[in-house]
C-alpha cells in the first residue's frame, strides 16, 4: 500500500468529523504533519484566524494536533482543511472520541502520587537525618520520639496516597493467585509503616518512615517514565492510522452523494468508489466494470478485473472506472471473519509469554519472604526477644525491597525503545523487545514489505527523456496509481492544457500543438504487447507518432537486500511467505537472496507455516503489511509492520516502522539483544546486592540510615547501567 | 523548642503549598503541550496578544 500522499490528504472530506456544540460553533480536530517550531505554530494559528468565522485555532506541538473552532455559516470544514494545506502542512481529520482519555488520566494519577511521595520523602529525610545525627546520645528520647511523630504524620498519609498504584496492582495480582513485583513492594511499604509506628509508640531508636516514602518515590519515577513511553507509542500508533483515514462516498436514496466516515456505513447502503479510492467496507459490486488492486487483501501484485456481482473486500483499491458497491458489513466487521478469529487465537497464544520481570518475581518473592520468616523464627529460637527478631525480619524485607529489581526492566526498556523510536521503529510493548531478542527465524511478506507496494516506472531509461516529460504533463492531472507513478518518475513539472480523463481508458490533452493520449492500448490505438517481466503498463502517443510503452513493476525497497543480509549475519534464518503468484515471488526471492520461500500462500497457509515453525521450536519474527498478514503477525513470536500497513496489521504487530525503510529492523535486533544483556546484568546486580543485604539484616545490622543509602545507591546503579544502551543520539 | 516547632511546621506547610500548587497546574492542563510551551515564547505576535 502506498503511503498517503499530498493529493490524497486533500481529497478527504472532513465534514463527517466536525463536532457541533450547543452555541452553534463547530469544532474540528486535525492531526497535522510537519509542525516543528514556533514559526509553524504562528503560521497555522495566524493563517486560520484570518479566515472569516474562525473563533479559535490552537496547535499542540507535542502531539502535532490542531483544534479549530469556527462558525459554519462563514466557512466550510473543507475550506478550513484547504487553508491549512495552503499554508504548507498536511492535515488529517480525526475523531476526537477515539482518543483514549483514560490513558491521560492514568498519567496524571501517577504524577500526583509522584509529587506527594517526593514532597514526603524530602521532608521526612530532613527529619530523619537530624535523628540519625543525634543517635550517639546527644538527642534525648523525648525529642527523638517527637521527631518520629512528626515524620509519621507526614509519611503515613503520603505513603498510603502515593503507594496506591502498587497496592492496586498487587491486589489484582493476588486476586489471580499470583505474586508480581508489586506484592513485595506493597508489603514492604505497609511493614515499614507498621514497624515505625510501633517503634515510635515504644520510644525505640529506629523508625523507617523515610524508607516507607522514598520506596514509592523511587519506584514511581520508573513507573511514570514507563507510562510516558507507552502513551507516546500508543499515540504514534494511532496517528499512523489517522494518516490513512479516508472518507467514503455514500449514495443516498434520492441519488445525491455525501461524504461519510467509514465507521458510519451500515450494511445495505450504496457507496460510490472512484479510481484511486479504497473500499472502506466489504461489499458487492452493483454496477460498473473496473480493475482493482487487491495487494492489501491477498498479496497479489497484478490488477484484477472486477464486475457487477463480484465481492469487493475492504482495502481493495479501485484502479479503473468508478463502481457502485452495496455494503455487506460494517467497517469493524469487514475484516474477513476468518482473519479476525485467527487474530484472536494468535494473540491468546502470545499472552502465555512470561515477561523476564515476572519470571524474576516468581523466584524472588518466595525466596525473600522465606528468608524473612527464617530470620524471625531463628532469632526467637536463638534467644532474641520477639521485638528484636521481628524488627530484624522487617528490616530485611525493607532493604531487599525490589527497588533495583523493579527499575531493572523498565529503565532498560525505556532507554532501548526511545533509541529505536529515534531510528524510526515504534515499539508498542516492553515485552516485545524481550521476544525480539529471542527471535531466530525472520519471515518476510513480499508485497509492500520487501517491495515498495506501489507501481514504479521500470523502463524510464529506454524512453526518450522529452517523451517521458510530455507523458508526465498528462499524468500529473490524474489520480490513477500508474499515472502517479509516471509523474513521480518524471519529477515536478507542468500540466498540459485541457487534460480530460476517461475513467478506465486514459487521459487526453494538448502537448504543444498536437493532441496526445495516455492510457490503455485501445485508447491510444496501439497493438498491445506487454513486456514479460512487468506487472502492468500504459501507452502514450502524440498525434500519429509511434506509440511508447511505459512498464511498471512493484520494485524492491532499496534496503531490502541489505536488511536480509543484516539479519542473516545476526544468525537469523530468513524466509519469505507471499500471497502473490510464483513468478513475481521468485524474482524477489532471487534479488534478496532468500532461499526458503513460498508463494500463493493465503492467510491460513501463512498461519499454518508460522505454527509449524513454532512447533519445531523456532522463535519467529514476522514482518508483513497486508490484511492477509494480520493473522500471521499475531501468531508469530514477535512481529513488525511497515507504517503503510493496513490498520489491522498495525494493530496485530508488536512494532511499527515509522519511516519508509526496513533498516531499523536490523538495529532493533541489536538493541533488543543488548537490552536483554543489560536486564540480566541488572538482575545479577540485584541478586548480589541482596546476597550482601540479607545477612546484614539477619544479624540486626541494618539501621534506617544503611537502608536509605543502600536503596538509593542500588537504584542509581541500575539506572546508569540501563543508560549504556542509549547509543549516540 | 517553640522556635523549632514553629519552623518545622512552617517548613512543611510551605512544602505542602508547593504540592497544592503543582496539583493546580496539573489540573489546569499546563503539562499538555510541553514542546509547544517552550516554542511559543518565540512567537512575536502583535495581533494576538492574548497568549
Amino acid at each position: 500500500m502506498t503511503a498517503v500522499t499530498f493529493t490524497q490528504a486533500l481529497d478527504i472530506d472532513p465534514t463527517p468529523f466536525v463536532r457541533r456544540d450547543g452555541t452553534g460553533a463547530a469544532r474540528l480536530e486535525l492531526a497535522v504533519k510537519g509542525v516543528r517550531c514556533a514559526g509553524c505554530i504562528a503560521k497555522i494559528e495566524g493563517g486560520l484566524k484570518s479566515v472569516p468565522g474562525v473563533e479559535d485555532a490552537r496547535v499542540n506541538l507535542s502531539t502535532a494536533k490542531l483544534s479549530v473552532r469556527w462558525r459554519e455559516e462563514f466557512a466550510s470544514a473543507q475550506s478550513i482543511v484547504r487553508r491549512v494545506t495552503e499554508l504548507g502542512f498536511q492535515a488529517f481529520p480525526y475523531d476526537p472520541d477515539a482518543l483514549i482519555k483514560h490513558e491521560d488520566e492514568e498519567g496524571r494519577f501517577l504524577l500526583r502520587c509522584l509529587a506527594v511521595a517526593g514532597f514526603a520523602a524530602s521532608n521526612v529525610m530532613f527529619l530523619s537525618i537530624s535523628i540519625w545525627a543525634g543517635l550517639d546520645g546527644e538527642m534525648g528520647e523525648g525529642t527523638r520520639t517527637m521527631l518520629h511523630w512528626i515524620s509519621g504524620l507526614i509519611a503515613v498519609p503520603a505513603a498510603l496516597y502515593a503507594g496506591r498504584p502498587f497496592f492496586r496492582s498487587a491486589f489484582a495480582s493476588l486476586a489471580r493467585r499470583q505474586a508480581n513485583m508489586d506484592v513485595p513492594i506493597s508489603l514492604a511499604i505497609f511493614l515499614a509503616l507498621g514497624l515505625s509506628i510501633s517503634e515510635t509508640l515504644l520510644g525505640g531508636h529506629y523508625a523507617y518512615f523515610d524508607a516507607a516514602v522514598s520506596l514509592p518515590f523511587l519506584l514511581l519515577i520508573g513507573r511514570y517514565l514507563d507510562h510516558l513511553l507507552r502513551r507516546k507509542a500508543r499515540e504514534t500508533a494511532r496517528d499512523l492510522v489517522v494518516m490513512q483515514t479516508a472518507t467514503a462516498t455514500r449514495i443516498a436514496s434520492d441519488g445525491r452523494t455525501e461524504a461519510v466516515a467509514p465507521r458510519d456505513i451500515a450494511p445495505g447502503e450504496r457507496l460510490l468508489i472512484a479510481a484511486g479510492e479504497r473500499a472502506p467496507v466489504d461489499g458487492v459490486i452493483e454496477d460498473g466494470v473496473s480493475e482493482a488492486d487487491l495487494s492489501l487483501v491477498t498479496g497479489e501484485s497484478a490488477a484484477v478485473a472486477v464486475k457487477a456481482g463480484d465481492t469487493l473486500r475492504a482495502g481493495s483499491l479501485i484502479l479503473g472506472r468508478a463502481v457502485t458497491v452495496r455494503a455487506t458489513a460494517r467497517a469493524q466487521d469487514s475484516l474477513v471473519a476468518e482473519i479476525a478469529r485467527l487474530l484472536e487465537a494468535g494473540q491468546q497464544s502470545r499472552n502465555r509469554y512470561v515477561r523476564l520481570a515476572d519470571r524474576a518475581a516468581r523466584l524472588y518473592v518466595p525466596l525473600v519472604h522465606g528468608a524473612a520468616a527464617t530470620v524471625f523464627v531463628g532469632g526467637v529460637f536463638l534467644g532474641l526477644d520477639a521485638r528484636t527478631a521481628l524488627t530484624n525480619a522487617i528490616a530485611l524485607l525493607i532493604i531487599t525491597c525490589p527497588c533495583a529489581l523493579g527499575l531493572a526492566v523498565p529503565a532498560v526498556q525505556i532507554v532501548a525503545t526511545s533509541r529505536l523510536f529515534r531510528r524510526g521503529l515504534l515499539v508498542k510493548s516492553g515485552d516485545a523487545l524481550e521476544r525480539l531478542a529471542e527471535a531466530d527465524t525472520a519471515v518476510f511478506d513480499k508485497t509492500g514489505t520487501l517491495t515498495v507496494g506501489a507501481p514504479t516506472l521500470t523502463n524510464a531509461a529506454s524512453v526518450a527523456a522529452p517523451m517521458l516529460e510530455h507523458a508526465a504533463r498528462l499524468a500529473r492531472a490524474s489520480k490513477h496509481p500508474l499515472a502517479r507513478a509516471l509523474a513521480a518518475s518524471a519529477g515536478a513539472g507542468g500540466v498540459a492544457a485541457d487534460v480530460s480523463e476517461t475513467a478506465g481508458e486514459g487521459l487526453e490533452g494538448t502537448i504543444g500543438t498536437r493532441r496526445a493520449r495516455l492510457g490503455r492500448a485501445s485508447w491510444v490505438g496501439a497493438a498491445d504487447a506487454p513486456a514479460p517481466s512487468s506487472s502492468s503498463h500504459i501507452w502514450y502517443r502524440e498525434g500519429d507518432d509511434r506509440c511508447v510503452r511505459f512498464d511498471f513493476d512493484d520494485e524492491l525497497r532499496s534496503d531490502a537486500k541489505q536488511t536480509v543480509t543484516g539479519l542473516r549475519d545476526r544468525g537469523l534464518n530468513v524466509q519469505m511467505l507471499s500471497g502473490d503468484r510464483d513468478l513475481p515471488a521468485s524474482q524477489v526471492a532471487v534479488q534478496c537472496e532468500i532461499e526458503e520461500w513460498q508463494a500463493a500462500a493465503d492467510p491460513k497457509a501463512k498461519v499454518r507455516h508460522l505454527e509449524a515453525l513454532r512447533d519445531g521450536g523456532r522463535r519467529t519474527l514476522m514482518i508483513g503489511d497486508g490484511f492477509n498478514d494480520a493473522a500471521a503477525l499475531a501468531v508469530a513470536h514477535v512481529s513488525i509492520s511497515p507504517a503503510s500497513a493496513a490498520d489491522a496489521s498495525q494493530a496485530a504487530a508488536d512494532m511499527v516502522l515509522t519511516a519508509d525503510t526496513l533498516a531499523p529492523i536490523v538495529e532493533a535486533i541489536d538493541v533488543a539483544r543488548a537490552a536483554r544483556r543489560r536486564v540480566l546484568e541488572n538482575f545479577a546486580f540485584a541478586a548480589l546486592y541482596n546476597a550482601l543485604a540479607v545477612p546484614l539484616a539477619a544479624f540486626g545490622q541494618v539501621t534506617p540510615l544503611i537502608a536509605a543509602v543502600a536503596m538509593s545507591a542500588s537504584s542509581l546503579i541500575v539506572m546508569l547501567n540501563a543508560l549504556r544502551i542509549s547509543g549516540k543520539a | 523548642m517553640d522556635a523549632f516547632l514553629v519552623l518545622t511546621v512552617a517548613a512543611i506547610a510551605l512544602g505542602g503549598l508547593g504540592v497544592v500548587v503543582f496539583f493546580w497546574t496539573l489540573k489546569s492542563g499546563q503539562y499538555e503541550d510541553m514542546d509547544g510551551a517552550a516554542e511559543r515564547i518565540l512567537i512575536d505576535d502583535e495581533e494576538d496578544a492574548r497568549r
